[in-house]
């Protein structure tokens, strides 16, 4: 093999900027190729996946909508990365933060409760999401057990748990047998911030997320410790960081995140409880946290161009008659390119002269 | 005299459950003692029950429909072992890539096949013992996925500890720095010991669409790629240990359906969710126990040649 990977000492800013779009580039060729295997002509196609939704209010205002759980759960997952701590997990933490929520917002149905009940809902949303998070934390410090794996069966644990109660002790008794719950009340409602369309406050505290984290990560030393103790554990643990603590804390933090982001949703553009209350959300996260360079501002551009794969995928269902599925293979396809272009910025590759093997 | 039938059908599916799980986690174990976590396998096993079922529907022939999705399993595969092995990207990350991408490709492949349905892969009689009561089903009445995955458990234990290749495959997933220095090409061995992950990966889900459950749904493999996954870490790397691990969590996956059946009280979803809480416990307990021993040394690690 005449080729090998030289590993670069300064990785350029310019190049871990371009790779993203590199990725992005690549994604669109692989789309274009499959609309034409579909029997679309990929222009028309692309129009309608990626241009139309931005060009009238009702769609952007969805854009926004869509982007605020993944920018909430991508920033939380950033804390976790970073710290090379694999928590897969986050749909599970998104539905548990839900569940410890919305237990409030039916506990207090037409009770004529005050205003206190929503912030009160956020908070044990974000509670709820944390203790979630804490279970694979707890099992990696104590017994040594896998994170990755814990983490994502706990998500099947929590989807059937919520089905279950929508199914059962929360179903609505005049809901004509539906499983969900009673709609929320007004005050138990994330309030929207537009006269029309279904933009809520989420988005704002999603943004105070942003600055807060792009503050914690980038100018604290609990940032340095999480960054550390990813990149170099042995040092990390000479300089008297706790490694224990820290798994705990990136968990707890992007539980947290996960929770809240399912209790703005279903506070918020869903209004009740339902057995689905979410698209994936937790997973596509994951893509928005390494396309967006596990950076607060970065996971912002990058839960905007997901959400679009979202709303363009919606679209395409309508009018295009595509399967849902084409959202998961744009999705999947833009990981693996940002993966592959990170290679590129991260190395060189030189042209080796007589080396059989490699 | 129905008791002993119905039992006879239970250990028979607890067989067809299991079947899948050690299919695809000797796959998988191969990959890990290469030094490759490839965390795929949900996506590389629903590929392959989509790719199975399309061809066999089409063609009307099972064993064709086999052959596609094996295919398709070492297809995605590939995917990950550019990324991984070539590329040196994060395994974790390529893992997760590899999933969704194989979810993707398969709801699209499967959609014009959603509400169809064929005839199952056809059990294998032997006179006389098939009609033995309560095992002769279980063991003597199976389909040919069954007896490949015994098969294939004796290729890879027999293959792993006796054969040069697999001292040549753990070596390279102990320490690639040495297997390297002593000459033996690293990034090829992965990359074949992760196409044979997804061949095996392939073929579990066309046991899954084709013989134990023979339609095709989006998302039919719920999760048992993940179980297949930590089913290699419950057998501390050691295969012998894949096939009580693929029947324990087979007999806990079909006894809590009919638990359901009987209709305890229980809530469904609770029984539902036990094989994932299996899972877990299964992991804690074997973490608690081994603390890691048994695993590759090298797992997980990229190797960049520096020479």
């Amino acid at each position: 093999m005449p080729l090998k990977l030289e590993r670069q000492e300064n990785v350029p800013l310019a190049g871990l900027v371009a790779a993203p779009f590199v990725a992005l580039a690549f994604t669109l060729i692989v789309g274009a190729a499959m609309f034409l295997a579909m029997g679309h002509d990929p222009i028309e196609a692309f129009r309608i996946y990626f241009i139309e939704p931005l060009g009238d209010a009702y769609t952007l205002q969805e854009l926004v909508v869509k982007t605020c759980p993944l920018l909430l759960i991508g920033v939380g997952l950033a804390f976790c990365y970073r710290a090379n701590r694999w928590n897969i997990g986050a749909e599970g933490q998104y539905v548990a933060g839900a569940l410890l929520g919305s237990w409030l917002a039916l506990a207090t149905h037409g009770t004529g409760a005050g205003p206190w009940v929503l912030p009160a809902m956020l908070v044990l949303g974000a509670l709820g999401g944390a203790a979630y998070g804490l279970i694979p934390a707890l099992l990696r410090v104590r017994f040594g057990a896998s994170e990755i794996l814990t983490s994502l069966m706990l998500v099947y644990v929590a989807e059937l748990f919520l089905d279950y109660l929508v199914r059962g002790p929360w179903r609505d008794p005049a809901g004509f047998n539906f499983p969900q719950s009673v709609t929320f009340d007004a005050v138990a409602t994330m309030p929207l911030l537009l006269d029309e369309g279904r933009l809520h406050g989420g988005i704002v505290i999603a943004l105070i997320v942003v600055v807060a984290a792009t503050f914690v990560l980038g100018r604290t030393l609990v940032g340095f410790s999480i960054e550390l103790g990813g990149s170099a554990p042995r040092a990390a643990a000479f300089a008297g960081f706790d490694e224990k603590r820290v798994t705990y804390g990136v968990f707890a933090v992007s539980g947290a995140l996960a929770g809240l982001a399912g209790i703005i949703e279903v506070a918020g553009p869903i209004g009740n409880m339902q057995p689905s209350i979410s698209p994936g959300y937790g997973f596509t996260a994951i893509i928005a946290a390494m396309l967006g360079r596990l950076h607060p501002v970065g996971i912002l551009v990058s839960s905007f161009v997901l959400a679009l794969t979202y709303i363009g995928g919606e679209a395409a269902q309508i009018s295009l008659r595509m399967p849902f599925d084409v959202t998961r293979v744009f999705q999947g396809t833009l990981l693996i390119a940002i993966l592959a272009a990170d290679v590129l910025v991260r190395y060189r590759i030189r042209r080796v002269e007589g080396v059989r093997h490699a | 005299m129905l008791d002993t039938v119905m039992i006879g059908a239970v250990l028979a599916s607890v067989v067809a459950a299991a079947t899948t799980l050690l299919i695809a986690s000797l796959g998988e174990l191969v990959a890990e003692r290469a030094g490759t976590l490839n965390l795929g396998v949900e996506g590389m096993m629903i590929i392959g029950a989509a790719v199975g079922y399309a061809t066999a529907y089409s063609s009307g022939s099972l064993l064709l429909g086999t052959l596609a999705a094996v295919l398709a399993g070492v297809a995605l595969s590939l995917v990950f072992a550019v990324l991984t092995v070539w590329l040196a990207a994060n395994q974790v990350a390529s893992g997760l890539a590899t999933t969704i991408l194989g979810l993707g490709l398969a709801g699209l492949i499967g959609a014009p096949f959603v509400g169809t349905r064929i005839d199952a892969a056809p059990e294998l009689r032997i006179p006389g013992l098939t009609d033995l009561p309560i095992i002769g089903k279980a063991v003597f009445g199976q389909d040919a996925f069954v007896y490949a995955s015994i098969a294939l458990l004796v290729l890879v234990t027999w293959g792993l500890a006796r054969t040069r290749t697999g001292l040549v495959i753990r070596a390279v997933g102990e320490s690639h720095v040495a297997a390297h220095a002593l000459g033996h090409p690293v990034r090829r061995i992965r990359t074949l010991a992760v196409m044979f992950g997804g061949a095996c990966a392939g073929l579990a889900g066309a046991q899954l669409s084709l013989a134990y459950t023979p339609f095709w749904a989006s998302d039919m493999t719920a999760g048992r790629g993940w179980i297949a996954l930590a089913l290699v870490v419950f057998s501390a790397w050691k295969p012998l240990w894949l096939l009580a691990g693929a029947y324990l969590f087979g007999a806990v996956s079909i006894l809590q359906l009919h638990v359901q059946g009987f209709g305890l009280g229980i809530p469904s979803q609770l029984l539902s969710s036990l094989p994932y809480l299996a899972t877990v416990a299964a992991l804690v307990l074997i973490s608690a126990l081994k603390r890691g021993q048994g695993a590759p040394a090298s797992l997980g690690v990229p190797f960049v040649p520096d020479r």
